[in-house]
């Protein structure tokens, strides 16, 4: 039994909408998923951007600009990221990327690059000290008893 | 010296805590089912990891995840007493909120996610209760629109 109104109409928009989430890199065609779920094209259109607050083709480009970020995160060249989350130039990818994320994809990786270097180099930084403190992650008990141990480790080699 | 003639006394709240029983267990709910975005997952030694995350529109305010586990926070003792209470569903951390529940909880129940108490209109708001993969509850809630 339905548990409130338009209980049905609601899974059928969430159903469209993951299936976008799972589908993403491939060529999603709107009509397939408003034919999916059972709806007319611009009916699906409609509820989905009541819901949502975006259209289903802007939502796509959303999810695939926001796994691309994952990717170049990862360490993905900037055409492997393009290509691998759906999109099919490399150009068109850089100016949807820019508008949204305000850097280029290429400015982007660098900068997410530095800020992990930095952490795996100074993870106190990025902790508030309190809870270093607390947890005694700062250097003067954990790093140095870490240090020791290395130290030990190495001069039993 | 004063910046300028605001009121310098607390400001914001830009990190908050929740306790979990398994870090890499919440990461998948918090990242891969309530959509989070990961601020911070830095290795600080053995067994020890610094995890924040954030909610998609809110990236100022930083949930630290935080292991329970002697060492971290607890001693042995205090480790077990809290794990016990957090997987019996003792503590209720917050409010999320979002922009159309129905819509939210059709999706998290898709994802697997746990609620206690299904979307509903109370005199202060629309509102369903959910856990997350450690016990831990929270009330979602709908944006109140102006």
């Amino acid at each position: 039994m339905d548990e409130y109104p338009k209980q049905y109409l609601y899974r059928q928009i969430v159903r469209a909408k993951l299936f976008i989430d799972t589908n993403y890199a491939s060529p999603i065609e709107l009509d397939n998923i408003a034919d999916a779920a059972c709806f007319s094209k611009f009916h699906f259109v409609r509820l989905f951007k009541h819901v949502y607050g975006t259209t289903p083709h802007q939502y796509l480009i959303n999810i695939r600009i926001e796994r691309a970020v994952e990717l170049l995160e990862k360490g993905a060249s900037v055409k492997e990221a393009c290509f691998a989350v759906g999109f099919d130039s490399v150009t068109s990818f850089t100016g949807l990327f820019k508008r949204r994320i305000c850097l280029s994809p290429a400015a982007f990786q660098r900068q997410r690059e530095l800020r992990k270097k930095e952490i795996a180099a100074v993870p106190l930084k990025h902790i508030p000290n309190c809870f270093a403190e607390k947890k005694g992650w700062t250097k003067k008990s954990n790093f140095r008893e870490i240090e020791t141990v290395d130290r030990d480790a190495d001069a039993a080699r | 010296m004063l910046r300028d003639d605001r009121c310098i006394m607390i400001t914001r709240l830009n990190h908050v805590s929740i306790f979990v029983l398994d870090q890499e267990s919440a990461y998948d709910f918090y990242v891969n089912k309530l959509g989070f975005k990961v601020h911070t997952d830095a290795e600080m030694g053995p067994g020890k990891r610094w995890l924040t995350v954030t909610p998609p529109e809110q990236p100022e305010l930083e949930i630290s995840l935080m292991s329970i586990s002697p060492g971290m926070m607890f001693d042995e003792s205090s480790a077990a007493a809290m794990r016990d209470l957090v997987a019996k569903g003792t503590f209720g951390f917050g409010v999320f909120e979002c922009n159309d529940l129905l819509a939210t909880y059709e999706e998290l129940k898709a994802k697997g996610v746990e609620f206690t108490k299904p979307p509903k209109q109370e005199f202060y708001g629309f509102e369903a209760l959910f856990k997350d993969d450690s016990g831990n509850w929270f009330s979602l809630g709908q944006k109140k629109s102006d």
